[in-house]
């Protein structure tokens, strides 16, 4: 500012008093704007280029995952990768359907809503609706330090406290099983749905609150009955979301729910999911260009596929489906 | 409400309706202590196991296949080589991307897909930027199983996430400042660098540091590039091998051994902490330029 100041009033003094001194001082003005103009137009450029480097992650997710897929399934056929219930590339007579892992990941992700959506709606409920504000200062940092630890921690968590449990009421439960990678995965989405849902909740407004009271409503009926309704739309993206992110979930499920690619609907057998199957493959040295390297990818591509699309689909409830109140 | 049924006493059906009520207020505190009780036994199953393993020479005595000697040196020094590595690649990317969206985008079609691809790109598992790390860094860049390799993975891994967080610390900077600025003649750089800016880097680096403890914390990725729970030396260059802390209590998890598993917790107690130490760190800092502004 202080450089460029001083010859903006130069050349307008420039221009209006005589040719001669314009000649002098117009040109350099000139030039330093000129020169100021460039250096603008560079730092916006270059602001450009960083912002789109988020979309070449996207290229480059997309392109690698596509990529080697394509060469996975010239080997094998769509068909049989969506409907073979064997997952067995390692084997003499390897069999590639994605059946087996794709239910272990649906039955985590299941036993994890199972938990969170209750528990973390309630939580959005008590924490919006009936928490005091030095409560709720309490409660929030507490839930933001759960969301905050790795999940590496949750996977010790479950094999050595909530199996032992489990096999102490069910003595046949496998060492490591999908339900005690369930209930940690549900406890980690738990703060995911509570605070979005608390978000949607508390941007419904005041009055419709009174308005119930006026009515002579409990404290009860005004949350169930006209604010849950009214932020529906966000509350039900957050359970998509966390969903999502229960399915995305590896290192828990890897660490507790087992390495074996099982077609089971039983939570207390040993399966495996689509994440830590990848895990699996990448922590041994599998040679580049075998057809169980590529099975990494079009696994990958699977997951990515998933996750997208309920990504996509809880934007789309938030913005179909969204109230609007001025 | 107004259709109260008749012939029902109403004062009984009143009382019901709030005790039905004040039940419902009971069972959503309970709902609530869930998460933190859970929390709470988390904490207290791992220090159980793993604080007597906690000690000097546990922090510096690198891995070894005796859990008595076993240590955390390598992970440790690893841990701070990717924090370190990682803030620098990813901070000045991600707060140049939101400052493009903020103050310089145009309202079209392309910034609208690069807003909309960043929102999708926080949904994306981690795992995945895994196997794109593994497939272009390693692999096509030639840059093998590195600690550089690593640290570009979570780079791109907490990008969106420090975008977004930056964008909602510059929009919330008064549009009266930049009105200001610029009647008084300065350009639009001269706005972000010396007004906008300043007022949004407390939330920028809150965002920031917030991040970066999800980076610290993160295993399946590292995972993907190569990093292994065995490494017997602290890196000294950005193509070394390495491992970080969560990896090597995963190596530990892994193992049947029970004293395995409590070299594990006590692996836990010093990451959490370091976590615990970069979050109070990012509240003070906060306060700090808060009071400042």
């Amino acid at each position: 500012m202080a450089q460029a100041d001083p010859s903006l009033s130069q050349s307008r003094a420039g221009n209006t008093t005589t040719a001669g001194s314009a000649s002098i001082a117009g040109p350099a003005a000139l030039a330093s704007r000129r020169n100021r103009d460039f250096k603008e137009r560079l730092i916006g450029a270059v602001l450009f280029v960083c912002a789109a480097v988020s979309t070449l992650v996207t290229v480059g997710i997309v392109g690698v995952l596509l990529g080697e897929s394509l060469l996975f399934f010239r080997e094998v056929s769509v068909v049989d990768f969506l409907t073979d219930t064997r997952w067995t590339p390692l084997f003499q007579d390897p069999h590639f359907g994605i059946l087996p892992l794709a239910s272990g990941s649906f039955l985590v992700a299941a036993g994890a809503a199972l938990i969170a959506i209750p528990v973390g709606l309630l939580t959005a409920i008590f924490l919006s609706e009936y928490a005091g504000p030095r409560l709720r200062g309490a409660l929030k940092p507490l839930l933001e330090i759960l969301a905050g630890i790795p999940t590496v921690v949750y996977g010790y968590f479950a094999l050595t406290f909530i199996t032992p449990i489990l096999r102490y009421f069910v003595p046949s439960t496998d060492v490591f099983n999908a339900a005690a990678g369930a209930i940690v995965v549900g406890i980690m989405i738990i703060p995911t749905v509570a605070s979005l849902s608390e978000d949607a909740l508390r941007a419904v407004p005041e009055a419709l609150r009174q308005g119930a009271y006026g009515l002579g409503a409990t404290k009860m009926e005004v949350a169930t009955r006209v604010v849950v309704p009214g932020a529906l739309s966000g509350i039900v993206a957050s359970f998509i979301l966390g969903i999502s992110r229960a399915i995305g979930e590896t290192m828990a499920v890897t660490i507790a729910s087992g390495n074996m690619a099982n077609l089971t609907l039983n939570p207390l057998e040993s399966i495996q999911t689509m994440t830590s199957y990848i895990v699996q493959v990448s922590k041994g040295d599998t040679p580049h260009g075998t057809i169980e390297y590529q099975t990494l990818f079009a696994v990958g591509l699977t997951l990515f596929v998933i996750t997208l699309l309920m990504n996509v689909l809880s934007q789309w409830v938030l913005a179909r489906f969204r109230e609007e109140y001025e | 409400m107004t259709t109260e049924p008749m012939g029902r006493a109403p004062a009984a059906f009143h009382r019901r309706r709030h005790l039905k009520g004040a039940a419902f207020a009971v069972f959503a505190l309970l709902a609530t202590l869930v998460g933190v009780v859970a929390l709470g036994i988390l904490l207290v199953d791992v220090t159980m196991d793993g604080l007597s393993a906690v000690d000097w020479d546990f922090i510096t005595a690198f891995a070894s296949r005796l859990p008595e000697r076993a240590g955390i040196k390598a992970a440790l020094a690893g841990s701070i080589w990717i924090l370190g590595l990682t803030a620098l690649v990813a901070f000045p990317l991600s707060v140049a991307a939101a400052i493009y969206l903020e103050e310089y985008a145009p309202k079209n079609w392309f910034t609208r897909l690069i807003q909309l691809n960043i929102a999708n790109l926080a949904g994306v598992p981690s795992i995945v930027y895994g196997i794109l790390g593994l497939t272009v860094f390693v692999r096509a860049m030639g840059l093998e199983r590195s600690i550089i390799s690593g640290a570009l993975t979570l780079s791109i891994l907490i990008l969106p996430v420090i975008v977004m967080a930056a964008q909602e610390a510059i929009r919330a900077v008064p549009n009266s400042i930049r009105e200001a600025a610029y009647g008084l003649g300065a350009t639009r750089w001269q706005v972000v660098r010396h007004q906008v800016l300043p007022m949004a880097m407390p939330g920028i680096l809150t965002g920031t540091i917030l991040a970066l403890s999800r980076a610290v914390g993160e295993t399946a990725p590292l995972i993907m590039v190569g990093a292994v729970g065995f490494i017997a030396f602290t890196p000294s260059g950005l193509g070394d091998r390495f491992t970080v802390l969560p990896l090597q209590i995963y190596d530990w998890i892994s193992r049947p051994q029970d004293e395995f598993h409590a070299l594990a917790a006590a692996g836990i107690i010093v990451l959490l902490a370091l976590l615990l130490t970069m979050n109070a760190a990012a509240i003070i800092l906060r306060n700090r330029y808060q009071k400042r502004l």
